[in-house]
Order: structure tokens, then sequence, then C-alpha cells
């Protein structure tokens, strides 16, 4: 029989969150539960449980009682007064639905207590269940590396009572950062953090949650034509519009109507929601030149007003407004709005390269040229940066 | 087998044999070929078995020592002399011999530039000690 890792991963927070809740620790049943992963993959194929789920539990909780064992024999030899363990988590204000659980242990993962790089690895692990090597591939560390980050993660939060509702923000903020940032040639985590945010607005009515899967699909839809068989950067108004992924531009849409079918006078639509619904404009234009651009404009005016100084606080917010201000009233207007972001992102590439841009919408070309030869010295990604070359190179040619 | 580092150079080293504009300033084209050339390389040294890695650095190089006790590190203000050498990537390799890591050097050196000539660039190659 061939493993079916996805839902063998797919049992990791529901199994992970019954043993915290039954008052382990998080850091020991982590481990346990990792332990009975491996032993999963390695028996399953030959002996497939019954009860999947009854399987890992049961092999995890014989791991800890084993810890607790030698850590007994270990105390007893050394003739150390064993302190009491740590007070087991309170969970009352939790019930235990399977959506619960991954909100329960999304909480713990994305405690603000953590740097955002743990973060994201530890739940990566402990929700996702994905192994230490995975995450390492992804970003590119080595394996002890990234083992060591996980578990100076665990130990930030060992003792630590379980029983506060967390920062939703925090979580949502964590899956995109998977999403953006965790794909190398090895491995691509999108798909993961998309799965995570699937999971997540099963656990929670929020609309944000919703808004930010389906800024994902939206997105994401587009993958297949962002970069061309040689692995070049392919701007959004030249792509192949046929290789974008229909079916997952329907669900975002879908995920994203539902979020905004929520939305009161008090409860104006969200960041994600905002972000989600200006992807699904670009998304609908059948060809770059059918962008509703005014329609961007007025989500963009929506997500400035999320701010009380756009420019210091969400300048990437003000650099895409400009973009869609190129695009409704000229390249030199947008350009004006580019002139107030100098002194927050002036030193960074996206602010040239966005320049360059509206420099060619207005029709100056060896201005267009010069930014985007400056956006490319400044540019901290080589696919991006190669993009930005050619790209100069063309303005100036033509 | 020995370990190499192709060190490739935005600035510094001998002079050049063959000065040639920045790269944003060719035409279309030979960008074009420039880059793919570069990506052959990779392949190349992927199928010989001999690659280990492959980064790029930004221009961006700032000196930085220890401020002494309670005070916070001491870092130059830019910008630097223009003939300090200023690395902008590398090629690892693990090859059979010296010869070999400098017969790929000078195949990188071979990349084409304006008009499809070689651009003749000078790579420092640096053998990496072993633990």
């Amino acid at each position: 029989m061939r493993l079916d890792e996805g839902a063998l991963r797919a049992l990791v927070p529901r199994v992970l969150a019954g043993l915290v809740r039954r008052g382990e620790d998080f850091d020991a049943a982590e481990d346990a539960l990792q332990e009975a992963l491996l032993e999963a993959m390695r028996s399953w194929p030959e002996h497939p449980p019954r009860d999947p789920q009854a399987w890992l539990t049961t092999v995890a909780t014989r791991r800890l009682i084993d810890a607790r064992r030698s850590e007994a024999a270990r105390q007893r030899r050394e003739e150390a007064i064993g302190a009491d363990r740590p007070p087991a988590a309170d969970l009352g204000d939790f019930t235990s639905e399977p959506g619960d659980d991954t909100l329960f242990l999304l909480f713990c993962c994305c405690s603000p207590d953590l740097s955002p790089a743990s973060q994201v690895a530890l739940t990566l692990r402990a929700v996702g269940g994905l192994t230490t090597r995975e995450i390492a591939d992804a970003f590119y560390v080595p394996e002890v590396t990234m083992a060591q980050r996980i578990s100076r993660a665990k130990r930030t939060l060992r003792g630590r009572r379980l029983d506060s509702p967390g920062d939703l923000a925090v979580v949502l903020r964590v899956l995109y950062l998977i999403y953006t940032t965790g794909h190398t040639e090895r491995i691509d985590l999108a798909p993961e953090a998309i799965r995570l945010a699937r999971q997540l607005t099963l656990a929670t009515e929020e609309p944000e949650a919703r808004g930010l899967l389906a800024l994902m699909l939206l997105n994401h839809a587009r993958l297949p034509a962002r970069t061309d068989a040689e692995g070049r950067i392919v701007p959004l108004d030249r792509q192949d519009r046929s290789l974008w992924d229909a079916r997952e531009i329907a669900e975002g849409v879908r995920v994203l109507q539902s979020a905004l079918a929520m939305q009161t006078d008090e409860r104006p639509p969200g960041r994600y929601e905002i972000e989600a619904a200006i992807a699904a404009l670009h998304d609908d234009a059948a060809s770059a030149e059918e962008t509703d651009w005014d329609q961007i404009l007025g989500w963009y005016d929506d997500l400035l007003a999320l701010s009380a100084d756009p420019a210091s606080e969400d300048p990437a917010a003000v650099l895409g407004r400009a973009v869609a201000v190129g695009h409704v009233h000229g390249g030199a207007a947008g350009l004006r709005e580019t002139d107030r972001l100098g002194d927050a992102i002036g030193e960074r590439h996206r602010w040239h390269a966005v320049r360059a841009h509206l420099h060619e919408l207005d029709g100056d070309l060896g201005a267009a040229a010069e930014a985007y030869a400056e956006a490319a010295r400044r540019a901290t990604n080589v696919s991006e940066r190669d993009h930005l070359v050619r790209q100069a190179a063309r303005a100036r040619a033509a | 087998m020995p370990r190499y580092l192709l060190l490739k150079h935005y600035r510094g080293g001998p002079e050049p044999h063959h000065p040639f504009p920045p790269m944003d300033q060719w035409a279309p084209e030979d960008v074009e070929a420039h880059m793919s050339f570069l990506r052959n390389i990779r392949d190349s040294l992927k199928e010989t078995g001999e690659y280990v890695d492959g980064q790029a650095l930004t221009p961006e190089n700032t000196w930085v020592r220890w401020g002494g006790p309670d005070a916070a590190p001491v870092t130059t203000e830019g910008p630097h002399p223009e003939t300090s050498d200023l690395v902008a990537g590398w090629y690892m390799v693990d090859v059979d011999s010296h010869e070999r890591a400098l017969e790929i050097a000078a195949e990188v050196s071979s990349e084409p530039g304006p008009g499809g000539e070689p651009l003749y660039e000078w790579i420092a190659v640096r053998e990496l000690m072993t633990e």
C-alpha cells in the first residue's frame, strides 16, 4: 500500500492538539509525535492501521511515557529534587472540534513571543506536519540550523499557559509569510500555506482568514504563467492568460465573495480581503488592456484608508496605488504619487522599478531605462535582477 | 576531490582585458545570450557532477567591527574607493584538479558580451581548505 502522506500530515494538528489538551507539554508532545510519524512512514505501508489517528496518539503517548521514564531515572540518578512538571495547559475555552485543534495549535506556534522565522518553522512542523529537513530545504538553511531554530522556539513556549486565545492577525501574517517566502528549487511551500489557510477558514468565521485564502489562491492561479521555460520572469501584462488556473481563480473568487458578504459598516473589509479583490480584478481581465484599473484604484483607496499614515506604515500599498493611478490618470500622475515615498523606501529596488514602469507609461523611455537599471542594482533576488536588467536594455533599445 | 570558489567581481582585479559597458546598456539580445550562457554553465556543471553551489551578492558592502564594551558596532560609511575589490558572486565546484577549476573559470570568462564578443572577465579561483 502506498502511504498517503497528505492524509497522514492532516492528522498532525489533531493528534498534537489532543495530546496538549490532555496536559502534555507542547515541546515533548511535538517531539513524540514526530517520532510517531517517522514510525508510521516505516510501518504503515506494510501494516496500515485501522484508525490512523488513534494509532498515532497511542504511539506518541508511548514515546512520551518512555521519555518521562528515562527523565525520571536520570533525575533519580542525580538525586535531584524534581520539580513538578509545568502546570498543564488549561484549555477550558477550547472545545475539541477538529477545526479548533488547528486554530489552537496555530495560536501556540504563532505566539507573539517568537520571532517570525521561528513562528514559520514551528507552524510548518506542528501544524503542517513537515519534517525538519523539508522546512530547512524550503528556506535554504542547513538542517541542523532549522532543528535548532525549532527547538529554541519550543523551549520559549515551554511551561507557558496555552489558554489565552492568540492573535489571529499574527497567524494570518505567518501564513502569508510562508506563502511568499518558502520556495526554493527543491521545495515549494505555497501549496502548504494554502492548505493551512484553508484549514484556518474551517476553524474561524473571521472574514480576513477567508480574505487571506482568497488572496493566495488568486495569486497562485497565475503561477504557471509567471516564468517562462528558461525560468525568466514574465510580467503580468505579458503573461499568457490561458495558462492561469481557472479552477483556482473560481475558488478564490468564491471564497472572497463569502468574506465580503460578511462586511458591515462597523466592519469594513480588511487588508487581505482588499488585496484579494485587487488580485481578482487582475485575474478577471481577459487581456492586460481590459484590466479594470478604475476599480483597482478604488480598492487601493480603501487599503490606504486602513492606515493613519500610509506612506510610513504601508508604503507597499501606496506604491501599488501609484501604479493604479498611473494607469487611470497617466504615468506623470503616478510618478507624483511615488514622490512622497522617497524617504520611506527610496533605497529599495521596488520603488525604482515602479517608477520605471510609470516613466514608460508616460512615454519617457530614457528615464525608464535609467530607473530600471537603478532598480536592478538594488535588487536582492537573482530572477528579479535579471528581469530588471532586461527591462532596462529593452527600454534603452526601443 | 578539491573544492574551489570561482569568484566573479563587480570591480577590482587585474586590468580588464577588454573593457565593456554595464549590462543594462547592451542590446537586449546580447543580454539574453549572456544570461542563457551562464544558465548553461550551471546546468552543465550539474550534469558533470561538479556543481556544489552558486550564489550572487548585491553590490552593497558594509565594513563592520566591534565597537568595544557597551558601544555599538562601528561601520564604515560608503562609498568605498572605486579600486577596491567587490565580489559579485561565485560558483563552488568540486573537481578532480586545480587545472579543471581553471578550465571551468576560463569557460565562465568566455561569457558573451556586447555584440556576442567574449567578455574576457577576470575570475578569481580560490581553493577551499578541507576540515
